[in-house]
């Protein structure tokens, strides 16, 4: 028997499979095809502290192995996500699940990361920065090592559940941001975002997203993901969660061996409805297959010669 | 929503660049009309959405057009090929509001989701009046097959070169109905709005993620709150129609 049991800041997982935040809603359109129960968790849709539209549609485009997305963090507000859907999420996922949060000002995080601590079912906020910080001239939270550890400082201090900030990828150095998070009290790291990207419809000749931009994620992005998780992980000791382009349990345990302590499924799961719970199945029989006994052992496996 | 794979029996170039797609496979999932499936395709990364034109306990018909490189792949496809789909997806057509003479609007690839709702309203007894609207005569399809179920069918083409010179809505002011629905592209959709006399329901598209509901990648604004185009939609009440 392998074992496929993982810890993250104390939080044991049965495996170490979680569903991306923006892929999975809060589980319940997942529940309706198998029991999410299988997974190790999932990071629930992004919470803003008001209810948020998002972006002007189109908001998707292909791309060859993967697809743009300008969501624009739509969701009905932590209010609203603590009174209605924590409550219907709670009946199909038994585990501790993940909050993912947003916000345009440091209040926000902090607001909506309170609010949430006081929820039993969750079990690690992760901290969405890649948003426009309204009051830093719209430039991200997560470009500067200064204001990532602002938000890592500021919402640790109004929660005692472990906080793992997510980053960006659109950066030029992601290794020193991670370390300042990391310096700033943060209990885990959890990358990558997705990759801004872009694409013209050759018949209108104009982008195809109404907001000209987006997140590029799916397969394509896996090798990005990948060193960018081999590189952060030399740097860091807290626990990274992997994510980017994820497909299978071979791609699980190749992101562990390059440090990641647990990994999400993202993109994949909208392509393929069961991918998540396919990926959690597989998972034994791949470690198997290369002699590996015991997950967690193999985390970072890559960096020991 | 279900994942079913299904086999081509068959598939016909009807109209140009409009294939008819015939499935074999378990439809059971399927319900009403006006739903859609979402089929998964070697070397795309995102499923293609299509409207159900018809099914019954064994097989599916699919209407599309090709436009891109997803139905290209999809026209090119042998009799025999297995394919991935996930069925069930949408709301669907709400027959119950019908009235006795309901009118149905289709526009291009709009049309079929019409055809399973004429079966199910004429099923039910009601007289069915569909106006089908099209570019041009080489554009059309389905006019006989609307007329063989019993239905009364007008055609327009916006060139004239077929039917009713001119749009749908140039066809309809002198019919009487009760209710009515349409499909069609969201320029026809405005006008069939504002020509309509009693209230409807009309079906939108948008490019969509995943067509189930998880990624927020096809939403919009209506008088009744933000709706996802796969899941509260793609049938939207007139009265609710933010524009």
């Amino acid at each position: 028997m392998v074992n496929t049991k993982v810890n993250l800041s104390g939080l044991v997982l049965d495996n170490p499979v979680l569903c991306a935040s923006g892929t999975f809603g809060y589980g319940y359109e997942f529940a309706e095809l198998y029991d999410i129960n299988c997974l190790g968790s999932f990071s629930f849709k992004g919470t803003t502290k008001e209810p948020r539209f998002g972006n002007p549609t189109p908001r998707i485009a292909e791309c060859p192995m993967g697809m743009i997305n300008s969501v624009g963090l739509q969701n009905p507000g932590v209010e609203k996500v603590i009174s209605e859907e924590l409550p219907k999420l709670r009946r199909v996922f038994h585990k501790p699940v993940i909050a993912n949060i947003g916000g345009f000002t440091f209040e926000e995080y902090t607001e909506v990361a309170a609010l949430l601590d006081k929820e039993e079912g969750v079990g690690l906020l992760e901290i969405n920065i890649s948003c426009p910080n309204v009051h830093g001239g719209g430039m991200g939270f997560g470009t500067s090592a200064e204001t990532a550890a602002e938000v890592t400082r500021r919402v640790k201090a109004v929660t005692k559940k472990p906080v793992y900030i997510k980053l960006t990828p659109n950066v030029t150095d992601i290794v020193s941001i991670a370390k300042a998070c990391e310096d700033a009290g943060a209990d885990g790291i959890s990358m990558i975002n997705t990759l801004l990207g872009m694409r013209i419809d050759l018949r209108r000749k104009q982008p195809i997203i109404k907001n000209k931009m987006g997140g590029f994620s799916g397969p394509a992005i896996f090798p990005v993901a990948l060193r960018m998780i081999y590189q952060v992980y030399e740097a860091v000791k807290i626990p990274i969660i992997g994510m980017g382009g994820v497909t299978s349990a071979e791609d699980v345990i190749e992101m562990m061996l390059a440090g990641a302590s647990a990994v999400q499924i993202g993109a994949q799961n909208l392509v393929n409805p069961f991918a998540a719970k396919e990926i959690v199945e597989a998972l034994p029989s791949v470690m198997e297959k290369y002699g590996m006994e015991d997950l967690e052992s193999i985390i970072g496996g890559a960096h020991r010669g | 929503m279900k994942q079913v794979f299904f086999k081509i029996l068959s598939q016909e170039c009807i109209a140009r660049d409009v294939m008819k797609l015939t499935l074999a496979g378990d439809t059971s999932a399927i319900q009403g009309s006006g739903g859609f499936v979402n089929i998964k395709m070697d070397g795309l990364f995102l499923r293609r959405p299509i409207s159900v034109c018809d099914y019954d306990d064994k097989t599916l018909t699919l209407i599309y057009k090709i436009v891109g490189k997803g139905t290209e792949k999809l026209a090119e496809m042998e009799n025999g090929t297995e394919l991935d789909l996930l069925v069930g997806l949408g709301n669907g057509y709400d027959l119950s509001k019908s009235g006795a003479a309901p009118l149905l609007i289709g526009g291009g690839v709009g049309v079929p989701p019409l055809y399973k709702l004429a079966k199910l309203l004429l099923a039910e007894g009601k007289r069915v009046q569909v106006v089908l609207g099209f570019n041009s005569g080489a554009d059309v399809f389905y006019e006989e097959e609307f007329r063989a179920l019993g239905a009364d069918v007008r055609v327009t083409t916006a060139d004239g070169s077929y039917g009713t010179k001119g749009f749908v809505t140039d066809a309809m002011g002198d019919l009487n109905y009760t209710y009515f629905y349409t499909c069609g592209p969201e320029p026809m959709l405005k006008a069939v709005h504002k020509a309509t006399k009693t209230s409807g329901q009309m079906s939108f598209e948008e490019r969509m993620g995943c067509g189930f509901g998880a990624c927020m990648g096809c939403s919009c604004k209506t008088l009744t709150g933000y709706k996802r185009i796969c899941k509260e939609g793609p049938v939207m009440e007139k009265e609710e129609i933010l524009w």
